[in-house]
C-alpha cells in the first residue's frame, strides 16, 4: 500500500510546487488577516466623537468637561450651547455620544445634593455604545468623588463616603489586552477556514476534472486516495499554525507560557477535525461551485458558535448544543490555555478528548460516504 | 456455457445466441447485470461473454446504459445484481485485484493537466505498480505509435483534445491491461487522431487484448469484431456487424431526391414499406419485395409531385440495421 499512497503523495506535491502561487495562497492570507484582526479587532474604544451641552456655565461643568477631554477614549467634537445643535450633531453622525450638563449642576453639588447629567447615546453600535457608556460611568465616578473630597475645604460640612472598594487582579492577561484575548482565537479560525475549503476543494477538483474515477479504476484503495489527498493538508495546516504562532508572538508578543507540544497535540487533533469536514463537504459536492456554497454554508457559523467573540454561555440553549460539534469551540478552549495560562492535560483533557472523538466520527462518517459518492 | 459462445440479452430472444468464430478464452463475463438508478432501470439483466482479442462494440441511442455497464465492468460501480468476471477474477468480490488486468478509459480522461506528460504516465504507472523498466520501454512504445514521443515535457493541460485522448489512452495502457474498456474513446477527436487511436487498438487486438468499446460513430462500429445493440438497458441484438446486417429484415432501397423531407412524408405508411430513414441528402427505404415495390414507390411519388433522381438497392450500413432492428422490435 506505502507505494501507491507514496506515489499520491508525490503527485500532491508535485502539483503544489507547479503552482507557482500555492505558497503565496497558503501563507499571505494568513497573515494579512492575522494583522488585520490583530489591530481592527478589539473592544477597546477609543475617540468617541462626543458633543456636550453645558448649560450650567459653572467652574464645577467645566472641570467634568475636561476630564472628558482628558481621557483618550473620547473626542470632544462640539461644546454646543442649545438642545437642537445636539440632536444635529447625533443625527449627522458627527457624535455618538452627548451629554448634556443641566442648569443648576454646580448648585447641586455645592450643596451636597445629587446632581443629574444626561448623557444621550447613539445606539445604533450597541456595542460600542455600550462600552462608552462604561467609560462615562467611571469618569463620572471619578469626578464625583474629587468634588466630594474638596467640599470641606469650600466651607461646606464634610459627608463621609463610605463604601467597597473594588480592587481587581486580572490573571493571565494583566492589562485585559483584547489582543491577547483575540489572536488565539484568529489562529484556530483561520486554520479551520483555510483546511477545511482546502480539502473540500482539492478532492471536488478531481472529481469534476475526471482524475477521481480514473484513479479509482486503479487498484488503489479509498483509504489510500483519502490519505493521499489530505496528508498534505494535515502538514500544510500544521505549518500555518506554526507560522502564525511564531507570528503572534514575535508580532503581536502575545505571551506563549504553555507547552508546545500540547499546541502540537490540541491542533494535530483539531486538524484531523477539520480534514474529516472537508472531505464530508467534498461528499456533498460534484463541482467546486457547490463546494464552495457548502463551505460558505457551514464555516461562518462554526466561526460564530465557537467561543471566538461571542460567549457560548449567552447562547440560546439550541444553540449551545450545536457548539458541542464545533472542533473550533475546544480548540480554543486548547490554544488560549496554552498561550496564557500554561495549563496543561490535567486541565484541558476533556477538550482533547471531544477533539479526538470528533476527529474520529467526522473521518469515519465522511470515509463511509466518500465510498459511497464514488458510485 | 461453452467457450466462444454467446449469449446476450433477454434470454427469449431467439435470435441472439451465436457461436464465436474463434475458439480464443473467455475474457470478460457478465451474467444477470442489473443496475437501477432511482426508478429508472439503467441496465436489466444483461448478459455479456467477451474472448480474448475481441473488439466489442456496444452502440446504442444515449441513456441506453452504456456508460453503466462499462463503469461496472471496470469495477467503480456496483452493481444491484449479477455478477462479472474478467481475466478469471470475481470483479465485485475483488474490485482491486481484478482493476490490475483491466483498465478503463471513461468519455474524458482524467489527466493532471498541471503535470507534464511524462509525469502523467509515471503517476499512473506507479498507482497499477508498473515496474520502472517495465513503465520505461511500454511508454516509450506507446508515445511513439501515438505520435507523442515529442511532447512528454509538455504540461498535459496544453495539449489539443486529440493528443490528450491519445495521452489518455497510454495512461489506460501503461499496465499492460488484458481487458482495455473504452467509453466513446474518439467523441470530438481530429480525424487523423482518431485513425492513429485505431491503430493503436488493432495492435493491442493482435497481442490478444479484450477491447470493449461504446461508440456513437457508425464506421467505428464497422471496424468491430462483434457488436451490442443496446435500449433502454437491455441489449436487444448481439452479433458480428456482416451477420446483423444479414439478420435485418427487408431489403434496402437509396432514393435520391431533391426533396427528402417530402419523400419521407409521400412513402411513410404506405403498404410494404418497413421503414425510411433520412441518410443527408439521401433517403433510406426499407421494403419487403424490392421487385414489387420499386414501381409501387415511383408511381406513390408521381401522385405527391415528389422528383427523384435516383432509386437503387443497397448495401445496408449498421446504423439502417439498427433502426430496423429497432423499429421492429416496436412494431412487435
Amino acid at each position: 500500500m506505502f507505494d501507491r499512497l507514496y506515489v499520491m503523495l508525490m503527485k500532491e506535491f508535485l502539483e503544489l510546487k507547479r503552482d507557482r502561487w500555492a505558497m503565496f495562497r497558503l501563507i499571505v492570507p494568513m497573515i494579512i488577516q492575522m494583522l488585520v484582526f490583530g489591530y481592527a479587532a478589539t473592544f477597546t474604544v477609543y475617540h468617541v466623537k462626543t458633543a456636550i451641552l453645558d448649560l450650567d456655565h459653572s467652574q464645577a461643568s467645566r472641570s467634568l468637561i475636561s476630564h472628558f477631554v482628558a481621557t483618550s477614549h473620547f473626542d470632544v467634537v462640539d461644546v454646543a450651547t442649545t438642545q437642537s445643535a445636539i440632536t444635529r450633531d447625533i443625527d449627522h453622525d458627527e457624535a455618538v455620544i452627548a451629554i448634556v450638563i443641566h442648569a443648576g449642576f454646580n448648585q447641586d453639588l455645592e450643596n451636597g445634593r445629587s446632581a443629574p447629567l444626561q448623557v444621550i447615546v447613539d445606539g445604533t453600535n450597541s456595542n460600542t455604545a455600550l462600552i462608552a457608556l462604561g467609560y462615562i460611568s467611571q469618569i463620572v465616578t471619578q469626578f464625583s468623588a474629587s468634588q466630594v473630597s474638596t467640599l470641606p475645604f469650600r466651607g461646606k460640612p464634610s459627608i463621609s463616603l463610605q463604601g467597597i472598594s473594588l480592587q481587581y487582579q486580572p490573571w493571565f492577561n494583566e492589562g485585559l489586552n483584547d489582543r491577547w484575548f483575540f489572536i488565539p482565537g484568529v489562529i484556530g479560525t483561520l486554520t479551520l477556514m483555510q483546511v477545511v475549503s482546502l480539502t473540500a476543494f482539492a478532492i471536488v477538483r478531481e472529481r469534476e476534472v475526471g482524475t477521481l474515477e480514473q484513479i479509482m479504476v486503479s487498484p488503489i484503495r479509498p483509504y489510500e486516495f483519502i490519505l493521499g489527498k489530505t496528508i498534505p493538508f494535515f502538514l500544510i495546516g500544521l505549518g500555518d499554525i506554526a507560522l502564525v504562532v511564531a507570528f503572534g508572538i514575535l508580532w503581536f508578543h502575545i505571551p506563549f507560557v504553555g507547552n508546545p507540544w500540547i499546541m502540537l497535540l490540541g491542533a494535530s487533533l483539531f486538524l484531523l477535525a477539520a480534514l474529516g469536514m472537508g472531505l464530508l463537504l467534498s461528499t456533498f459536492s460534484q463541482t467546486q461551485q457547490q463546494a464552495f456554497a457548502l463551505n460558505f454554508f457551514f464555516v461562518n457559523p462554526f466561526f460564530i458558535l465557537s467561543g471566538f467573540a461571542f460567549p457560548i454561555a449567552a447562547m440560546p440553549k439550541l444553540l449551545q448544543w450545536f457548539t458541542v460539534i464545533n472542533p473550533l469551540r475546544y480548540f480554543l478552549v486548547v490554544i488560549r490555555a496554552v498561550f496564557l495560562k500554561g495549563v496543561g492535560l490535567a486541565v484541558l483533557w476533556p477538550d482533547m478528548l471531544a477533539l479526538t472523538l470528533l476527529a474520529l466520527v467526522m473521518l469515519t462518517i465522511s470515509v463511509l460516504r466518500f465510498r459511497k459518492s464514488l458510485d | 456455457m461453452a467457450t466462444g459462445e454467446v449469449m446476450a440479452g433477454k434470454s427469449d430472444n431467439t435470435n441472439v445466441d451465436v457461436k464465436s468464430t474463434d475458439a480464443a478464452p473467455v475474457t470478460v463475463r457478465a451474467h444477470g447485470l442489473s443496475k437501477s438508478f432511482g426508478a429508472l432501470k439503467a441496465v436489466n439483466n444483461i448478459e455479456l461473454t467477451i474472448t480474448a482479442g475481441e473488439i466489442f462494440g456496444l452502440v446504442g441511442p444515449d441513456g441506453a446504459g452504456k456508460t453503466t455497464i462499462m463503469r461496472m465492468l471496470a469495477g467503480v460501480l456496483s452493481p444491484d445484481a449479477g455478477n462479472i468476471e474478467v481475466d478469471g477474477v470475481d470483479v465485485i468480490a475483488d474490485p482491486e485485484q481484478a482493476k490490475l488486468h483491466l483498465s478503463y478509459m471513461p468519455q474524458r480522461f482524467g489527466l493532471y493537466e498541471d503535470l507534464t506528460v511524462a509525469e502523467n504516465i509515471f503517476f499512473y504507472g506507479e498507482l497499477f505498480s508498473v515496474s520502472r523498466a517495465d513503465r520505461l520501454a511500454r511508454s516509450q512504445e506507446l508515445l511513439k505509435a501515438a505520435g507523442l514521443a515529442d511532447f512528454q515535457k509538455r504540461l498535459a493541460g496544453q495539449l489539443s483534445g486529440g493528443m490528450k485522448q491519445k495521452l489518455g489512452l497510454i495512461c489506460a495502457l501503461i499496465h499492460t491491461p488484458r481487458v482495455l474498456l473504452l467509453d466513446e474513446p474518439t467523441t470530438g477527436v481530429d480525424p487523423v487522431s482518431r485513425r492513429e487511436f485505431w491503430g493503436i487498438l488493432y495492435n493491442l487486438r493482435e497481442s490478444g487484448v479484450t477491447i470493449i468499446l461504446s461508440t456513437a460513430y457508425m464506421d467505428e462500429a464497422e471496424r468491430c469484431s462483434r457488436l451490442a445493440l443496446l435500449h433502454a438497458g437491455e441489449i436487444r441484438y448481439c452479433d458480428t456487424p456482416a451477420r446483423l446486417k444479414a439478420t435485418m429484415p427487408g431489403v434496402l432501397l437509396a432514393i435520391i431526391s431533391a426533396n427528402p423531407r417530402a419523400l419521407r412524408e409521400a412513402l411513410t405508411g404506405q403498404t410494404g414499406i418497413l421503414g425510411v430513414l433520412l441518410m443527408g441528402d439521401r433517403v433510406h427505404v426499407r421494403v419487403d419485395d424490392p421487385a414489387q415495390r420499386i414501381p409501387e414507390i415511383r408511381a406513390s411519388l408521381a401522385n405527391h409531385h415528389v422528383d427523384i433522381t435516383l432509386i437503387e438497392q443497397v448495401v445496408p450500413g449498421i446504423e439502417d440495421v439498427f433502426v430496423a432492428l429497432l423499429d421492429t422490435e416496436k412494431v412487435t
